[in-house]
């Protein structure tokens, strides 16, 4: 288990190459990577991503506990930026290995949905006329019903 | 007791301050928002509206009825959007 938070860019394809290498026995990896999207409309020029240091890393540090007693994994990494970024810049990933494909693909899935609405995070789009808090979506809440049906 | 009392994202523009030390006597994390209400106008901006807050007591979410006693940190923040 692998959690990661930080400022800087990451390398994907260096970290999606050194996870694979690592997961000894694996015949599956799976990896999501989350960018930055433009705004319809008035051009994002920069969205921040604020966090609760110490509580990010002990969320994530859970989730990933959660997706490794559930399914069968050989690893599980978490990289999750903070800080300024612009469109197209990669925010976070998200990289599992499994024997089997499937365990592979649900833990990915489920470390999505539960990053996306249980870490410490929060996002700001600026523009170049307004800056707003992005709102949580109800259907990102709803998607913990489906590994968790007492959400 | 003390307690650091912590403000995230818009909930700590409102408020003014990322975190602050506070003398409280509450017993949850809700009556602790109550003391905090008389606080100024910042704060009743902030905590309008608590279904739409959440709470973190030594960085474990937790519901606005859990107890206070032997806690050290309260956060309070919007619904998180991370990913």
């Amino acid at each position: 288990m692998d959690i990661r938070v930080q400022e800087a860019p990451f390398d994907f394809g260096a970290e999606a190459q050194a996870f694979s290498d690592a997961q000894a026995g694996a015949g599956a990896i799976v990896t999501f990577t989350g960018l930055v999207r433009d705004l319809p409309g008035t051009p994002l020029e920069v969205m921040e991503i604020e966090h609760y240091p110490g509580m990010t890393e002990k969320a994530l540090a859970k989730i990933a506990e959660d997706a490794q007693a559930r399914w069968e994994l050989s690893g599980c990494l978490i990289i999750h930026r903070y800080g300024k970024m612009r469109p197209g810049d990669q925010i976070m990933m998200v990289a599992t290995g499994s024997k089997h494909r499937k365990d592979a693909f649900e833990a990915a899935e489920f470390l999505m949905d539960y990053l996306k609405s249980r870490a410490p995070f929060w996002k700001r789009e600026v523009t170049s006329d307004n800056t707003s808090w992005v709102a949580s979506k109800a259907e990102d809440e709803d998607a913990l019903t489906r590994w968790d049906p007492n959400q | 007791m003390a307690l650091d009392v912590l403000y995230f994202a818009w909930l700590r523009e409102h408020v003014g301050v990322p975190r602050e030390r506070v003398e409280t006597d509450a017993a949850t994390a809700g009556d602790l928002v109550k003391e905090l209400l008389a606080k100024g106008e910042g704060y009743e901006t902030a905590f309008a509206d608590l279904t739409s807050l959440r709470v973190a007591i030594d960085q474990e979410l937790v519901e606005f009825d859990a107890p206070l006693a032997g806690a050290r940190e309260v956060a309070f923040f919007p619904p998180m959007t991370g990913g």
